[in-house]
C-alpha cells in the first residue's frame, strides 16, 4: 500500500518529530545561552548583599529583587536592578 | 606556527575520534606535518581507531611526567609518514594534565608540526577543558539529534569563555560545525533535524556533513580511518572537510536522499 502511505504521509507533514525537536531545541538553547551570558558568578552574592542593605530601611522579601546583566551592542554592559516594594497598607 | 585544532562535542559517541583520525590522515595526505593527540586520559581509543594500539610504548602522561621524551612517545603512522600520534595514558590520573604542562608539550609539538589535532574526551570536565584551552580552531562534532545539539551549544559557550584565547582577550577560537551520522532520507521524512536546522540553532559555519555510513564501523573494525576508504560516502565527505579546512570551496554532498523512481514510489520498496 505504498500509494496510500504516500498520500497519508503528505498530510501529516506539518508536525513532524524533527520540527518538534527544532522548536524544543531553540527554546532550551536560547534559555541556556541567556543564563550563561547574563549570569556572572558574582550575581547571586550581589543579590544577597543588596537585599541585606535594603532590609536596613525597608521590608523586602527574598524574591522582590531581580538582577540582570545585559550586554548591549557587544561593548556596553547594563546592570539592571528591579526592586519591588511591599504596599504599606497591605500588611495584614 | 602550528594550527591547533580541537575536535570536541560535549556529548559522547558522536564521532569525535573517528573525525580526528580522518582529519589527521587527510591533512597529512595533503603533505602537512600533523600530530594527533588523544586527550581522553584513562580511556584512550584514538590508537585503536588509527590501528596503532600495539605500538604504544609511552603516552602523553609519561611525557608530561618527564618519564619519556616526545620523540619516544610519538607513534609515526605507517601509512602516512608525516602523521604522528600521541596516545593518552590508560591509567586513570585525571589530575595529570594542567595548563602549564600541556602548554609546554603543545609548544614543543608546534615546532615539529604544522597541525596539532586535539581529540577531546566527552563531557565538560577537566580533560575536555584541557583539550580546548589552547585551541585556535574548534571542530564541533554534532549529531542531528536533540541531546547532541544541546551539548554542542554548551561546548560553544566553553570555547567562548574558558579557552586561552577568551582569557587573554585574543581573537576568538574559529568554530566549525561538523554534522555526523546524517541521514538525508530520514530528514526528508521529517524524522531528523536537517543541516539547516542545526546550523540555525548553533549559528556557526558548516565545515562538513558526514552521512550515516556502514563504512565507519568497517573502518574502525580494521583500524583504517574511514577517509582512506575513498569509495565510501563517509570517506569522500571527510575529503571534502579537508579541502574546506585548507580553504577550498567545495559543494556539500550527501545531504539529499537519492531520488526514488516513480514506480518504486507507487509500488513501494
Amino acid at each position: 500500500m505504498a500509494l496510500l502511505d504516500y498520500f497519508l504521509r503528505k498530510k501529516d507533514k506539518q508536525v513532524t518529530t524533527a520540527s518538534k525537536a527544532k522548536e524544543r531545541l531553540q527554546i532550551i538553547v536560547a534559555h541556556e545561552r541567556n543564563s550563561r551570558n547574563t549570569q556572572p558568578d558574582y550575581l547571586p552574592q550581589l543579590t544577597e548583599d543588596i537585599l541585606a542593605v535594603l532590609r536596613k530601611y525597608v521590608q523586602v522579601s527574598d524574591n522582590s529583587l531581580s538582577i540582570n546583566l545585559d550586554n548591549k551592542n557587544g561593548d556596553l554592559n547594563v546592570l539592571e536592578l528591579n526592586i519591588e516594594l511591599q504596599d504599606e497598607n497591605d500588611k495584614g | 606556527m602550528a594550527r591547533i585544532i580541537v575536535v570536541t562535542s560535549g556529548k559522547g559517541g558522536v564521532g569525535k575520534t573517528t573525525s580526528s583520525a580522518a582529519i589527521g590522515i587527510g591533512l597529512a595526505l595533503k603533505g602537512h606535518k600533523v600530530v594527533l593527540i588523544d586527550f581522553d586520559i584513562g580511556l584512550r581509543n584514538l590508537d585503536l581507531i588509527m590501528g596503532c594500539e600495539r605500538r604504544v610504548v609511552y603516552d602523553f602522561v609519561n611525557v608530561i611526567n618527564g618519564e619519556a621524551t616526545l620523540n619516544q612517545a610519538l607513534i609515526r603512522d605507517k601509512r602516512v609518514s608525516s602523521l604522528s600520534i600521541l596516545p593518552a595514558s590508560q591509567t586513570r590520573d585525571k589530575d595529570a594534565l594542567n595548563k602549564e604542562n600541556v602548554g609546554k608539550v603543545l609548544e614543543d609539538l608546534g615546532e615539529m608540526f604544522d597541525y596539532i589535532i586535539c581529540d577531546s574526551p566527552a563531557g565538560i570536565e577537566a580533560g575536555a577543558m584541557m583539550a580546548l584551552y589552547y585551541a585556535d580552531e574548534a571542530i564541533v562534532t554534532t549529531n542531528p539529534e536533540v541531546s547532541s545539539v544541546r551539548d554542542s551549544d554548551r561546548i560553544l559557550g566553553m570555547l567562548a569563555s574558558r579557552s586561552r584565547r577568551a582569557e587573554l582577550g585574543l581573537e576568538p577560537i574559529k568554530e566549525h560545525l561538523l554534522l555526523t551520522r546524517y541521514s538525508p532520507k530520514r530528514v526528508e521524512e521529517g524524522e531528523m533535524l536537517s543541516v539547516d536546522d542545526v546550523e540555525e540553532i548553533l549559528a556557526i559555519p558548516l565545515l562538513g556533513v558526514i552521512p550515516e555510513s556502514q563504512a565507519v564501523l568497517k573502518a574502525s573494525n580494521a583500524g583504517e580511518p574511514v577517509i582512506l576508504d575513498t569509495e565510501s560516502d563517509a570517506g569522500q565527505a571527510y575529503q571534502d572537510v579537508i579541502a574546506r579546512l585548507l580553504g577550498e570551496k567545495v559543494d556539500f554532498r550527501f545531504i539529499h536522499a537519492e531520488k526514488k523512481g516513480i514506480f518504486s514510489r507507487i509500488f513501494g520498496g
